[in-house]
């Protein structure tokens, strides 16, 4: 099963229709896309606006591919199910985001085991094949679903009035 | 009768925020922590605590940002926490900024997704919060912010 989401805040119509595209080329595979608030609803897939959170989880779990655009809440969560990911990001240009941080973000992300981020919707298409019949390897061991050590122990202290040690060489 | 826990409210927008505001929990052990998001949906992720959602106003306009602005205001004005904190986004300013004012401990923790720059509320909140700290080392420095790790 293909698990395609656009996350939650803003609409990725151009990724949605991409995949539904997919599903219509491909209807022996299952498809199912939370397309958020978008305008175009998929004809070829069955999709939902925003999945109850247990759902999404369990859909994340269960899924052989999960694609979505590139928001750090689909990266942390298809990490923490150990999902393999395709990703797009959001293009500024075409008024998909506010700023352009998600190719910031798939700059730091691209060449993580079980990730991989493409630029174009006819690359999201092809490496959608692709990825169903070689998969990718997901990173070996269990992917926490806590922040760094550092950071909880910093923020625990700052919280109750202390003042932690900053990592920064330059402080 | 027992001493009551002090009071935390961890705030995030949806999506991402929140996502890494959760893998932040281990740090508010000791508070009582109240919570503050944009779907109700995501009170399945905090059972037992409180959530209140506001609405989102991540575009902009005078109107949705003043809604927010009295519901946060709303907020503060009945849980009274001692500490906030919030991986962002720009609405989550409002509880810095009213924070500030009625004497709370304030934290930005500017998303991780900002990896080559600040986000512009992080740059505001820089100057409203107690402190503010980036999720890249390089990112905090070029910021004059402080580095203390990641959500990852």
């Amino acid at each position: 099963m293909i698990f395609a989401s656009i996350g939650s805040m803003l609409p990725f119509d151009r990724f949605v229709r991409a995949v539904d595209e997919w599903a219509r080329d491909n209807p022996s595979e299952e498809v199912f896309i939370q397309i958020g608030e978008g305008e175009y609803e998929p004809v070829h897939a069955p999709f939902a606006r925003m999945l109850p959170i247990s759902e999404y989880r369990r859909r994340l779990r269960e899924c052989d591919l999960f694609v979505a655009h590139v928001g750090m809440g689909s990266i942390l969560q298809g990490l923490e199910a150990r999902a393999q990911m395709l990703l797009l990001p959001r293009d500024i240009a075409l008024r998909e985001h506010t700023t352009d941080h998600q190719i910031h973000t798939a700059r730091r992300f691209q060449g993580r085991p079980g990730l991989r981020i493409v630029e174009t919707t006819e690359a999201l298409r092809e490496e959608m094949t692709r990825l169903l019949r070689e998969p990718m390897r997901v990173g070996g061991g269990d992917f926490s679903t806590k922040a760094s050590p550092q950071l909880l122990d910093a923020v625990a202290t700052f919280l109750k009035g202390g003042t932690p040690t900053p990592i920064t060489k330059a402080g | 009768m027992a001493k009551r826990p002090p009071r935390l409210l961890a705030v995030a927008s949806g999506g991402g925020h929140w996502v890494q505001l959760l893998r932040l929990r281990d740090a508010f052990e000791g508070f009582e922590t109240v919570y503050v998001s944009m779907f109700e949906n995501y009170a399945e992720a905090v059972p037992g605590a409180r959530l209140y959602t506001i609405p989102d106003a991540s575009r902009f306009d005078k109107l949705s940002f003043l809604k927010v602005g009295l519901k946060a205001l709303r907020i503060m004005a009945k849980e009274r926490p001692k500490a906030i904190v919030t991986t962002g986004s720009a609405p989550m300013l409002g509880f810095i900024l009213l924070g500030r004012m009625m004497g709370a401990r304030t934290l930005w923790v500017d998303s991780i997704a900002n990896a080559e720059r600040m986000s512009s509320s992080g740059r505001l909140a820089r100057r409203l919060a107690h402190r503010t700290v980036s999720q890249w080392p390089e990112v905090a420095e070029a910021e004059g912010v402080q580095y203390w790790g990641s959500v990852l």
